[in-house]
């Protein structure tokens, strides 16, 4: 590593916090509803869409309304991203003349934006015609970030009303996200990254003579904008089948530096949201620094993986699936940034690091997506920790198990247990239905450990709404196409409804202030007990299915064993 | 149901246009008053024939003339772009590795052990517009002998083409290979 691969990732980190209070702050006060910056101009905006939607955004909705408000808008939004995939033939916009998808793959892609998932099991440039990409796919990436955020600050609201029967309304979460949070810094970052090359037009494919006489047919389209929510929003779904590896969807360091920024900069800022909102902030940056604590020691574990040597190859970096301009040291952290938060964008290819490196990246996706996650995802996953982490510690010392003043009881904690194995065994035995069945094998294109890899990282991309893949494996198949779309189902709502319930339990309970028989969630122990629990919960499920991917090749590797 | 149905379908339609409608295009009206040439893809045009963008590599192995770009999983071409995404210990990778090595050591004159990493291993995109300084100066000699030109001055056209990091300490050294080939054919034309 050389010093100006380290300063990029220590300005990458340095620039967080600052950003994190700015933007959490704002957030705080867009969802409580007071007067910000922006409120002259978007404050019509968001009248204007209640006004057209017919809805009333000041009835307060208990848990259970919520939801449902919630499963109907998805359900629906999923509905209209299949019709348009399948109808694009018959419909404008589609100067390359493509033809309606397949309804597997329908079903797979409309799941995987509704869920914020974004998966790509087709090559957008040559499956999808424009009018699918704006009015299907990128209302999906704006939409499924704000139910993300919704269900967050949902939850913190359950957290912090005493003795109420309500947690806001749904309607109004969704609108406030979109309007105040994502829309604004989409249009800065979208017009920024035009500005470094990347495209936003309406024009056909155009053709080019290379100097050597060949034809190269260049893709166009309304890029910039879908790209620039796919980072903010933790959606990742490539305007390009190569993702942000494309010269035109990430054309420059400076664009992989905000692109990258991007990924982390909503899901931290929420932890300073949620501190200012259950009125401290240290509540807050306890949830940061546990967070960030192990997205750091991810990426120094993958650095050191990624730039020691491959014996197979007698090279020391493997430049096999990275960018000239991004070099090896930006690869690994977008690799491991993209991974933590469920963003799942790639500038470089996962299935070409090294198998630790790879299985960091796995494993970031298998915590839970709590290490920053996915918008809004991330917190309340991590949420969720925090409440069995103080339910663990209590047992522990003998003390009765309160969060911010509340006790936490058998419902929540039965909640929170089915919110942590629903994803975990979706992983766990829908991988192994893929590596027993002969639909499952025929689809990798690696062999050896590293094509146990390749299924083993697409249900946990799939489960974990991340997105990213070892893209080797063919997952354009009927078998991949439906088990992997179930597995984000379970992934985004197995999480999301437990979330709601639990908001809706805590809402009901009185708080007490803190006594001497109180443990506190606000020191560096809490920090290290909540880091423990992910990890142990993380390692004690996945430990087994990684030691026969990753850590098997990466052992074999040494040993300069190739397949 | 239809209580719940109603609304929600309201609210996704009036966020439909404004997320799907609204906002692209006032993302390309901004993008096309403020950028037009990044826009529409950073495109170079020789008279009427565009010849290539200055972001998207080209396939540029096979000629002796033209320094080369990097392997590339779909031979530079974008229809779809993409990695070849072999793995670590994949034994097919490390075949096509050697092969790469000995074509680019014998067609330049260098060493086996002096060829660069990005020469061996295939791009991300498959349309890696970069190499290396390093890979770019391991071609000059060929390069100047295929045009009977005079070392030096294919080696200072490659100096002047170096890209440093952006604003001093953003991404790695590179040359962008369709300018510096551009510069070349400009040279004796």
């Amino acid at each position: 590593m050389t010093t100006l691969e380290v300063l990029q990732i220590v300005v990458y980190f340095g620039l967080l916090v600052p950003c994190v209070m700015v933007l959490g702050g704002y957030m705080a006060r867009v969802f409580s509803g007071e007067r910000t910056l922006l409120s002259g101009v978007l404050s019509p905006l968001e009248k204007g869409l209640y006004r057209l939607a017919g809805v009333d955004a000041n009835e307060e909705q208990n848990w259970r309304q919520y939801a449902l408000a919630l499963m109907v808008f998805n359900v629906l939004g999923f509905g209209v991203v299949f019709g348009l995939q399948v109808l694009q033939g018959a419909l404008p916009l589609n100067p390359a003349g493509l033809s309606g998808v397949e309804p597997a793959l329908a079903f797979n892609t409309a799941t995987s934006f509704m869920t914020n998932t974004n998966w790509q099991a087709y090559a957008g440039e040559t499956t999808l015609s424009y009018l699918t990409q704006m009015m299907g796919l990128t209302v999906q990436n704006f939409v499924s970030a704000a139910t993300g955020i919704a269900v967050v600050i949902a939850l913190t609201r359950g957290l912090v009303r005493k003795t109420a029967a309500t947690i806001g309304n749904f309607w109004s979460d969704l609108v406030r996200a979109t309007v105040y949070v994502l829309l604004p810094l989409a249009l800065a970052l979208a017009v920024v990254l035009v500005s470094q090359g990347v495209i936003q037009n309406f024009g056909a494919p155009v053709e080019v003579q290379t100097l050597t006489g060949e034809t190269q047919m260049l893709p166009q389209g309304p890029a910039a904008g879908q790209i620039a929510i796919k980072q903010l929003g933790t959606n990742g779904g490539g305007y390009f089948n190569a993702n942000s590896t494309h010269p035109y969807e990430n054309p420059t360091p400076l664009s992989n530096f905000l692109e990258m920024f991007a990924i982390l900069l909503i899901p931290a800022a929420l932890t300073y949201t949620y501190g200012k909102m259950v009125g401290s902030t240290r509540q807050g940056w306890v949830i940061f620094g546990a967070m960030l604590a192990l997205l750091v020691g991810g990426l120094v574990v993958m650095l050191a993986a990624e730039t020691s040597p491959n014996p197979v190859f007698g090279v020391n970096a493997l430049m096999e699936g990275k960018e000239t301009r991004f070099g090896i040291a930006n690869s690994i952290l977008w690799g491991a940034a993209t991974t933590a938060a469920s963003n799942g964008s790639v500038n470089a290819m996962h299935s070409s690091f090294s198998p630790l490196a790879g299985g960091i990246a796995m494993l970031n996706i298998m915590l839970g997506e709590v290490v920053f996650g996915g918008v809004g995802a991330g917190l309340y996953g991590m949420l969720i920790f925090v409440i069995l982490t103080v339910f663990i510690a209590g047992l522990m010392v003998g003390r009765t198990p309160e969060y911010l003043g509340k006790k936490i009881e058998a419902r929540e904690i039965k909640m929170a247990i089915v919110a942590v194995l629903l994803p975990s065994a979706a992983i766990l035995l829908l991988t192994a239905l893929a590596a027993v069945s002969e639909a499952g094998l025929s689809s990798r294109a690696n062999s050896g450990p590293h094509g146990f890899s390749e299924i083993l990282y697409a249900f946990t991309s799939a489960a974990g709404n991340n997105g990213s893949a070892f893209a080797g494996l063919n997952a354009n198949t009927p078998f991949y196409n439906l088990l992997l779309g179930m597995a984000m189902w379970i992934g985004r709502f197995g999480v999301i409804l437990p979330a709601l319930a639990i908001a809706g339990s805590m809402v009901s309970k009185k708080a007490a202030p803190p006594s001497p028989g109180t443990f506190p969630t606000t020191s560096m122990l809490f920090v290290g007990l909540l880091i423990a629990v992910i990890l142990i919960v993380g390692a004690l499920t996945f430990l087994p299915a990684l030691a026969l991917g990753p850590i098997v090749e990466q052992l074999l590797m040494n040993a300069g064993r190739a397949f | 149901m239809w209580k719940q149905i109603i609304p929600a379908l309201r609210m996704l339609v009036a966020l439909t246009i404004l997320t799907g409608v609204v906002y692209p295009l006032v993302v390309t009206v901004a993008a096309q008053i403020l950028f037009p040439a990044e826009a529409n893809g950073s495109l170079i045009r020789q008279g009427e024939q565009v010849v290539g963008s200055a972001l998207i590599g080209q396939h540029m192995n096979a000629d002796a003339r033209y320094f080369w770009t990097r392997p590339s999983a779909i031979s530079y071409n974008p229809q779809p772009s993409g990695g070849s995404n072999l793995g670590p210990t994949s034994a097919t990778l490390q075949t096509l590795v050697e092969e790469r090595r000995t074509a680019f050591a014998s067609a330049n004159g260098v060493s086996e052990a002096a060829v660069p990493a990005e020469m061996l291993f295939a791009s991300a995109s498959g349309l890696d517009p970069h190499i290396s300084p390093e890979a770019a100066r391991l071609q000059v000699l060929r390069v100047a002998a295929a045009r009977g030109l005079e070392a030096t001055v294919v080696e200072a056209l490659v100096n002047r083409y170096v890209e440093e990091p952006q604003l001093g300490f953003l991404g790695q050294p590179r040359v962008n290979v369709l300018r510096l080939n551009l510069a070349l054919d400009g040279l004796q034309s």
